[in-house]
């Protein structure tokens, strides 16, 4: 730290530092502490729309965990949930690291493939969802379009109308929608590893793989602890790409339902069943809320103690 | 080969492995950009065009789809309204965020590490979830519906990270600099704006790009709390336009180009800026 020494100590400074200091605090009480302190308390009321009823302890938690509507609906979501987390941590962030390690020895053509990764990261979600969404169309979609001009008509399909694909289409899209994301901190990450360390693992016989196991992906701990943790949170607040690909109802039959639909619906309704729940919304919210906290905290002590261990 | 141990994998799989390594770039590369090909392309084709041959080349010089696109639909009053509110929030957000970040930096406080464990824990917490309150508050503060609701919601989202990207450079400019203003008589705000901030210009770009594109992007907080047509940005007014013109694929397709047209140009001419602030959250 640089701080002066010289600063002078009267009121006419503290005026000024309270100056700088208050507006920024008091705007992000009112718009951040003050919401969600006040989501949880909403938790506990009766709600009839906007209007706060009488309070009425933990029933609306009750009804989210194991009442006989809702608790079903949002049990699947749930699990829909922990599918795409999975999926992703796969596909999105293993993929990512190895197209950075190509990255990393700077091939030919280097810089066009870093730019081109990173193309649909830019892009709004909504772009990425209704265009995917054009492409998977079973009559008119290019992927269907492609499969019959290769003569491969038995494996087109309505992919967002079959319940055994519908999800994993969506989650291949939010792959193609944020794969760079992981790729280029990773290739952040590898080359901040002094290079000598890989030139002396190569001198010494190290294998492709050995080296990539033993020396750049322990070396890289740190990237992979902040990209797990923000896919852990970004895959149970996961909303748009649903919401956009198969509507607010998780359609076909609930199969790509996810907790943000769940909690859309219930809170702001849908077209089919316009009834606002507030309390229940806001039950629903506020175990998700804590159950990412609980987790993602896990998750970071963990990996954390194992970016040390090594 | 220096190595002893003469045929080392390493060595022996140099070649071949470097042209796999080309091929999945390659290939990789295709994969990222072709989609967007392919919706560039067919926004220049009739939906009949779109459906016959959806893989040949149009002909450019037909730009009807655009024309409608521009001419007859709300997209350039989205267009605007993006524009509004992404400035709007950004100007806030690197006011407020400077204001806390070279307090917290520049003058010693027993309240800094209050202050900075208080936008530490804004950091941390996922506003979407706390929607309910946020919409009852923007309701009885008269701002629901309007673009305000936005400009606020994605200050306090922005203003923690900002605060942590400006108090972490403005930490390092050496004392020295002030210490000799402050000798000459320059007032602290003086020496703020005049001295300090000047400096202080990469840092701004950073957190200005790094939330410059989740807020463009943002189609959550419209779909709660805008409703008149308007009014609405360019993700959430999109699905507005989607749900008009869902047989017309010409239509759809221009539609999607030009939502996606600003964003993806402005980013191939600052790549290096984009993925810097963009990854800056996740890189130190």
């Amino acid at each position: 730290m640089h701080v002066s020494r010289q600063q002078p100590r009267t009121l006419k400074h503290r005026l000024w530092v309270a100056f700088l200091v208050v507006p920024p605090i008091v705007f992000m009480s009112l718009f951040v502490v003050y919401p969600i302190l006040s989501a949880f308390a909403y938790a506990f009321y009766e709600w009839q729309g906007l209007a706060r009823g009488e309070f009425v302890g933990l029933k609306n938690f009750r009804e989210v965990l194991f009442g006989a509507t809702m608790a079903p609906v949002v049990w699947n979501a749930f699990l829909h949930n922990v599918y795409a987390l999975v999926a992703l941590m796969i596909i999105q962030n293993g993929g990512g690291f190895l197209l950075a390690w190509l990255l990393y020895k700077e091939p030919f053509g280097f810089r066009f493939h870093r730019i081109a990764i990173f193309v649909p990261v830019v892009l709004s979600t909504i772009i990425v969802g209704f265009l995917w969404k054009l492409f998977l169309n079973p009559n008119f979609g290019i992927i269907n379009q492609a499969l019959y001009s290769l003569g491969l008509d038995a494996w087109a399909k309505p992919w967002l109308g079959d319940s055994s694909t519908a999800l994993g289409a969506l989650i291949l899209a939010n792959a193609w929608h944020f794969v760079g994301f992981p790729a280029l901190v990773y290739l952040a990450g590898m080359q901040r590893i002094p290079p000598e360390v890989i030139e002396a693992a190569r001198l010494d016989g190290t294998n492709e793989w050995q080296l990539l196991k033993t020396i750049v992906w322990p070396l890289v701990a740190p990237s992979t602890t902040i990209l797990f943790t923000l896919l852990f949170i970004g895959a149970f607040n996961w909303f748009e790409i649903p919401y956009v690909m198969v509507g607010l109802d998780g359609s076909p039959f609930g199969s790509t339902d996810v907790l943000g639909l769940v909690f859309y619906r219930t809170a702001f309704g849908n077209q089919s069943a316009s009834i606002q729940n507030f309390g229940m919304g806001s039950a629903l919210a506020t175990l998700l809320f804590l159950f990412i906290v609980v987790f993602a905290s896990m998750l970071t002590l963990w990996l954390r103690r194992r970016e040390i261990q090594f | 080969m220096t190595a002893v141990t003469s045929d080392t994998p390493a060595t022996r799989q140099a070649v071949p492995f470097v042209l796999l390594a080309q091929v999945i770039l390659i290939a990789n590369s295709f994969i990222m950009l072709y989609p967007v090909v392919v919706m560039v392309l067919s926004a220049f084709k009739t939906t009949g065009e779109i459906f016959e041959h959806p893989f040949a080349l149009p002909d450019f010089t037909q730009i009807g789809n655009f024309a409608k696109v521009l001419g007859e639909t709300a997209m350039p009053v989205y267009f605007v309204n993006s524009v509004l509110v992404t400035g709007t929030s950004i100007l806030l957000i690197l006011v407020l965020g400077t204001m806390a970040g070279y307090a917290v930096a520049r003058y010693e406080s027993r309240t800094n590490t209050f202050i900075l464990l208080f936008f530490l824990a804004g950091l941390m917490l996922p506003l979407k979830l706390a929607v309910i309150p946020l919409f009852i508050l923007l309701r009885d503060l008269g701002l629901l519906d309007s673009r305000w609701s936005l400009i606020v919601t994605y200050t306090a989202i922005g203003l923690p990270s900002t605060v942590f990207i400006m108090a972490g450079f403005l930490r390092t400019l050496p004392a020295e600099l002030e210490d000799a203003a402050r000798i000459d008589g320059a007032s602290e705000p003086r020496i703020m704006w005049s001295i300090m901030l000047p400096l202080a210009r990469p840092p701004m770009a950073i957190a200005a790009i790094q939330n410059a594109v989740p807020i463009w992007n943002d189609f959550f907080f419209p779909l709660v709390f805008i409703q008149t047509d308007v009014r609405k940005t360019l993700p959430q007014g999109l699905t507005t336009f989607m749900g008009e013109y869902t047989t017309d694929w010409g239509m759809l397709f221009a539609g999607l180009t030009i939502a996606a047209a600003p964003i993806t140009l402005l980013y191939i001419a600052l790549s290096r800026q984009f993925i810097q602030g963009m990854t800056a959250g996740a890189v130190k």
